[in-house]
């Protein structure tokens, strides 16, 4: 087994087996942030468990797209997360692990879940899907913009690449367009994963949903695939930001502890990251949907900037 | 947003501390520790929500055992239907049953849903929860206290 094989098998294994817990320790943050003494770190794994031993509804009028799309959402999320270096630089795709492709599998999911909500045909599957992919085009200029500022330094936009130069020039991380292209980013990871202030995880209130209204027909194994697949991307978004600026601890070399190295440097940057994200929530409230675009427009400037900075800086 | 932190560290946790768990094993094996709660008023004067609100808010916290209210039917696992049940809510009802995937436990909350309360034998009203879809367990009071409504919630997910 090849070195890129191993490692993209156990990123696997990390990021699935770790997704739930990172849902259910920010669930945690919050809900202690808040007073309350929250359902435990493991509450997020309890339910898929009890999820998959539900009956599966298919509803009356629904197609193969409404049964394909959490086993390819799902799916989509998971070649990310083998490709991409969270945990070594060796890729058993280097090919795919470049930001452009990254970005499309993750924004391919997003869509097959919208046609899922269409193809329910109710109220709220058509709203949610609409509004789904109005963020969702609204994100995806800024995020092509950002990775392209930050391919400018390594002078290649495969992500083993780009963390090899950060790693040689640690420096990198605070020029310009590299702080620019943070801020940019982060909020394209806001807006992906559905978090305050773009959607609220927690809203049970129809009428402001997003990602849930798309959803609202999904029941047993089925929902558990949408569930996994929601706390898998907030994995792999909140992953590709720690490994793009905070790129310490990734192996660089096929050896057995600087891999047990990577593996406990990602699960403690993408929980800090998670925790840090769940805190600031707590200060948040929910922008109203008309203001969204004006938050991405912002982000999109930052974007431009970055590129910016980062031909007339250097 | 620092006095929103001041408050935050002025209060800790408002929880109160949790009472003694169900010693019985949960009644739906299926359904241990987590518990995915559909609410619906099938025709309420909306006493038993404000109670249901309270025993999912800061205090009583019935998240912490595992319980947590859901925007769809489909997403659920128990229905926790309150007030007498009108004749406009009847049908409404029994698809919302109909919704959730098995296994599925119907909670009737109040006296209202057990038996009418104050409102048997209104015009409009067409029976108790129970004359509607088949009910599995039964919190009484006009309105019940949020601990019994825990407790019921707490029997549920056996923690």
């Amino acid at each position: 087994m090849t070195p890129g094989i191993a490692g993209g098998l156990l990123q696997a294994v990390l990021v699935v087996g770790g997704a739930p817990l990172l849902l259910g320790l920010m669930r945690q943050v919050r809900a202690r942030m808040e007073g309350r003494a929250g359902p435990g770190v493991g509450q997020p794994w309890r339910d898929l468990r009890k999820l998959l031993a539900k009956e599966m509804i298919t509803p009356r009028g629904t197609s193969e797209v409404f049964r394909v799309a959490p086993v390819l959402t799902v799916a989509m999320t998971l070649v990310v997360a083998v490709v991409v270096p969270f945990v070594t630089t060796a890729s058993p795709l280097p090919g795919v692990a470049d930001m452009f492709v990254v970005v499309a599998l993750l924004a391919h999911g997003t869509v097959v879940l919208a046609l899922a909500g269409l193809d329910t045909g109710t109220a709220f599957g058509g709203m949610g899907a609409s509004r789904e992919v109005t963020i969702l085009a609204l994100v995806e200029p800024t995020a092509l913009v950002a990775i392209f500022a930050l391919s400018v330094p390594a002078g290649s936009t495969g992500l083993p690449a780009i963390v090899s130069s950060t790693l040689a020039e640690p420096a990198h991380v605070l020029a310009p367009a590299s702080l620019l292209a943070a801020v940019a980013l982060g909020m394209v990871v806001l807006a992906e994963t559905g978090r305050l202030p773009v959607d609220n995880p927690s809203t049970h209130l129809e009428l402001t949903m997003v990602h849930e209204a798309m959803v609202l027909e999904y029941a047993g194994p089925r929902l558990a695939l949408v569930e996994l697949g929601a706390a898998l991307r907030l994995t792999v978004y909140l992953g590709l930001l720690v490994t793009l600026f905070v790129p310490w601890g990734i192996a660089t070399e096929a050896h057995l502890l600087a891999l047990a190295v990577g593996v406990v440097a990602f699960a403690v940057k993408v929980a800090a990251a998670g925790a840090l994200l769940a805190a600031a929530e707590v200060f948040l409230a929910k922008l109203r949907l008309f203001r969204v675009p004006e938050l991405l427009a912002g982000s999109f400037l930052l974007a431009l900037l970055a590129v910016a900075a980062a031909y007339l800086l250097g | 947003m620092w006095s929103l932190w001041r408050r935050i560290r002025r209060t800790g946790r408002a929880a109160e501390p949790a009472p003694a768990a169900p010693g019985a094993p949960p009644p739906v094996p299926a359904l241990a520790g987590s518990v995915q709660i559909r609410h619906v008023d099938a025709g309420s004067c909306n006493g038993c929500e404000v109670e249901i609100g309270s025993a999912f808010g800061p205090v009583h916290d019935a998240e912490r055992y595992g319980a947590r209210l859901v925007a769809s039917p489909r997403h659920a696992d128990a229905l926790l239907v309150t007030g007498p049940v009108t004749r406009n809510m009847a049908e409404p009802l029994r698809r919302t049953f109909e919704a959730v995937p098995r296994p599925r436990v119907v909670l009737a909350v109040g006296d209202c849903a057990r038996d009418c309360g104050v409102f048997a034998g209104a015009y409009g009203v067409t029976g108790p929860v129970g004359a509607v879809v088949p009910v599995d367990a039964e919190v009484p009071g006009c309105p019940p206290r949020p601990e019994e409504i825990v407790a019921a919630l707490r029997a549920l997910t056996g923690r």
